[in-house]
């Protein structure tokens, strides 16, 4: 359903996208049946000449399984959506695989600052990587990101990853992608911050293996944001 | 008794302009009041969405009556108007407005039991308005950090750039909150206290059980709302560091305050409007409630349920993840007496008479609408589906298919309903009629399609969508441009209303006692009823307010003031 509209590129975009779907089955049958049988009854019962509604307050013991049956069965239905909704939650957001790469996003009035690792790897080293508004990642890899915000609350939100994370300020949040498609793509700015929240806007760009050692190779190279940064 | 207000006894019925329309303590009076008022801010709310929309489907434009939408303006009336709809248009019609005016009349007696107080909650209401409006003129404009103003954005003066805004905003929003305070004990002592002789608890009528659970949900929240809001005035006023993280505060602790109170407010409103949905549907289908007391019952199952499911406005907001499962199972169970509620209204009309009346035909359309609102929120208490929708144009679309239903169809249904009580006429049908289809239809027009994009990843509160390489994209565009036409449709039958409501005033036929033939003590005495409301003869209640279509009976109804 959702694939129509957005790619699902991250590993766990899928079980987001199919939690829907099953949320819409469900839901969806119960709309349906409760509007035809709404309409049906405004039909079938519109007012006619010499014709008087029938006394029924539904006090009556035969109209007891009409109170309590079909409720029973949207709490049975509860049940199995809680169900779903907890397992796929805590995949993607309590249990984090362990990490090839970790990154670090700051959100700020109004840009994204991404710090990557450099070719060593490993983050808070000389040769990391910093950009504006321009996120570069490796398709297959768990990366792990530490999300901070410099000033109002952000939310780091990356729509075709199902991904999205407020950014607290006095706050380290951790979380977790893996990358299963390469392009590039949004990247919003999901929680409003003021004046240019509507241009707080960045890019992923998910490129293969060689292609993203191709621009750690690139980047290395006189980097003049990193040295702006330390 | 001084000479000064013996003197003002005597001229009681020949009263000034200013002691019967601006300082009255009638109770009829103080419900048009905040009526009328409440009108005129969806008029100024609905405008600032024709605003902004205008912008999102023609970016950039000169928006006729307005102007240059700039990217703060924008911010601004997105955030005034969710502020207005709720609080100055959902809540001073559904639960002042028709609390003032219903809740005397349909207990029998002649006033609220603290009239006074009664005025002091108007006029602090009617203050609270012009400060809100005020700030659009106040150096800096209005406050744009939406309608849940989160701080730091909202604390500080260096993030949001409207100095003077956000205290006027937070200053407007507190002092409503106390006009409301004052108006909702009203409701309760007068409905404890001041029923007619004969009146037991379930005798009665739903809509002032609803109002006054309201009232009771709205008491219990708001004191931490307003608590926070002190201390954000003091964040923002004095440099205090309640929600600074660099001075050992919380941003977060706020999202809490503010959810505390903002999850119930829902039901807030939602349960007035419930009420007067299911007086007309059971005017109109000659039928008593089905359930009646499940519904009640059901009601307060939902009002406790409400406390306990804030956090699911805060799932991806930093809290403990674990905690987000606790509020996902709370959140769905909430379910189970909506949907038992939904399930009642739709058995009412079972083996019913139904005649499609104008009121009766927006009471049809609030439950046809309302439960799109309802099940599209599952997706949104569904923890693990919400890290895609929240704060997405779906979350949006969903809360339009509540509230407009709550705070537009149900009104109309009401303001239809009670007119002749009201006026003393009665309204034109073909126009009502027309009014009705060239609301719903447009309104399913604008946030279908406001679904779509929400589903395609498109954020809120964002002015101008070319700024995103995948969101510009053609064919989201023509959804933007189709919801706002269909917006301007919506708008502009809106004066079909306003006609015939103002004209019907002075050219409608008249109403008489009981247009209806309705069973509840309202419609026992004029239309429009005297000051003091039953002619000093109060009525007294032998039976349930809704006995239609009583077997035996040679009329279909039976007033609850009837001896036999």
């Amino acid at each position: 359903m959702i694939e129509s509209l957005i790619p699902a590129l991250s590993s766990y975009a899928r079980q987001i996208d199919f939690l829907i779907t099953e949320v819409t089955v469900i839901v969806g049958v119960w709309l349906v049946a409760a509007e035809a049988l709404f309409f049906y009854f405004i039909f079938k019962y519109r007012a006619r000449e010499g014709h008087r509604a029938d006394y029924i307050t539904g006090d009556e013991p035969r109209m007891r399984k009409w109170l309590i049956g079909p409720v029973l069965v949207v709490f049975v239905c509860d049940i199995f959506l809680i169900v779903g909704a907890l397992k796929t939650w805590s995949h993607i957001k309590i249990e984090l695989p362990p990490p090839a790469v970790v990154i670090k996003v700051i959100g700020q009035q109004w840009a994204w600052t991404f710090i990557h690792p450099g070719a060593d790897g490993r983050l808070d080293t000389a040769d990391d990587i910093v950009t504006v508004d321009e996120l570069h990642v490796e398709v297959d890899k768990v990366y792990h990101f530490q999300l901070e915000s410099r000033d109002v609350v952000h939310s780091f939100s990356v729509p075709v990853f199902r991904l999205k994370q407020d950014a607290i300020p006095g706050r380290t949040i951790t979380g977790w992608f893996k990358a299963i498609g390469t392009g590039s793509y949004d990247i919003q700015c999901a929680e409003i911050c003021g004046l240019g929240h509507g241009v707080m806007a960045a890019r992923i760009v998910i490129g293969s293996a060689e292609q993203h050692a191709a621009w750690i190779d690139a980047s290395s190279a006189g980097n003049t944001l990193t040295a702006m940064y330390e | 008794m001084s000479e000064a207000t013996a003197a003002a006894h005597e001229d009681h019925h020949e009263m000034s302009f200013w002691a019967k329309y601006v300082f009255s303590t009638d109770h009829k009076m103080i419900a048009k009041q905040y009526l009328f008022t409440g009108l005129a801010m969806a008029l100024v709310g609905g405008f600032f969405a024709y605003c902004f929309r205008m912008q999102l489907a023609f970016p950039g434009m000169d928006v006729p009556l307005y102007g240059i939408v700039s990217a703060g303006e924008y911010n601004a009336l997105v955030t005034n108007h969710g502020t207005i709809m709720i609080f100055w248009v959902a809540m001073p019609v559904l639960i002042a407005a028709f609390g003032n005016f219903l809740i005397p009349l349909m207990l029998g007696c002649d006033d609220m039991v603290f009239p006074r107080v009664n005025r002091l909650s108007f006029q602090l209401f009617f203050l609270s308005t012009i400060v809100l409006l005020a700030a659009f003129f106040v150096p800096g404009g209005a406050f744009g950090g939406a309608w849940t103003a989160y701080p730091p954005l909202s604390a500080k003066a260096e993030y949001s750039l409207t100095p003077i805004g956000s205290s006027m905003w937070l200053v407007a929003v507190a002092l409503e909150f106390v006009a409301f305070l004052l108006g909702g004990i009203n409701f309760i002592t007068t409905t404890m206290n001041a029923r007619a002789q004969g009146m037991k608890a379930f005798d009665i009528p739903v809509v002032v059980w609803m109002i006054v659970m309201a009232s009771i949900i709205f008491m219990l929240s708001v004191g931490p709302l307003v608590a926070g809001a002190i201390m954000l005035l003091f964040d923002q006023l004095l440099g205090t560091g309640f929600y600074d993280p660099g001075r050992g505060g919380d941003p977060v602790l706020w999202q809490h305050m503010f959810w505390f109170f903002g999850h119930p407010e829902v039901y807030v409103v939602l349960l007035p409007a419930l009420g007067i949905t299911l007086e007309v549907m059971s005017v109109f289908a000659r039928k008593k409630p089905f359930g009646l007391r499940i519904i009640i019952y059901s009601a307060m199952g939902v009002g406790v349920l409400s406390f306990v499911v804030w956090a699911h406005h805060q799932f991806i907001s930093g809290i403990d993840p674990r905690m987000a499962n606790i509020f996902t199972i709370t959140t769905l169970l909430i379910s189970v007496p909506v949907a038992e509620m939904i399930f009642l209204f739709m058995a009412t009309l079972y083996r019913g008479s139904i005649t499609l009346s104008t009121p009766m035909l927006w009471a049809l359309a609030f439950v046809a609408e309302f439960m799109i609102g309802g099940v599209t929120g599952i997706y949104l208490g569904d923890n693990a589906s919400d890290i895609y929708f929240h704060d997405s144009y779906f979350v949006l679309a969903h809360f339009h298919y509540t509230f407009f239903p709550i705070s537009i169809i149900a009104v109309f249904a009401g303001l239809t309903f009670w007119y002749p009580k009201m006026f003393g006429k009665m309204m034109n049908e073909t126009l009502g009629k027309i009014h009705f289809w060239g609301t719903v239809i447009p309104f399913n027009l604008i946030f279908i399609p406001l679904f779509v994009l929400g589903i395609g990843g498109q954020h809120r509160r964002i002015f101008n969508y070319q700024h995103f390489t995948d969101l510009s994209s053609a064919s989201f565009q023509d959804l933007r441009v189709f919801a706002t036409i269909a917006m301007l449709v919506l708008l502009g039958f809106q004066f079909v209303f306003i006609y015939n409501y103002l004209v019907s005033m002075k050219k409608g036929p008249a109403a008489g006692k009981n247009p209806w033939r309705s069973n509840t003590l309202e419609w026992t005495t004029e239309s429009p009823p005297p000051h003091g409301n039953f002619g000093g003869v109060f009525p007294t209640v032998y039976r349930g307010p809704y006995e239609y279509s009583v077997p035996d009976r040679e009329s279909d109804y039976w007033p609850q003031d009837l001896p036999d």
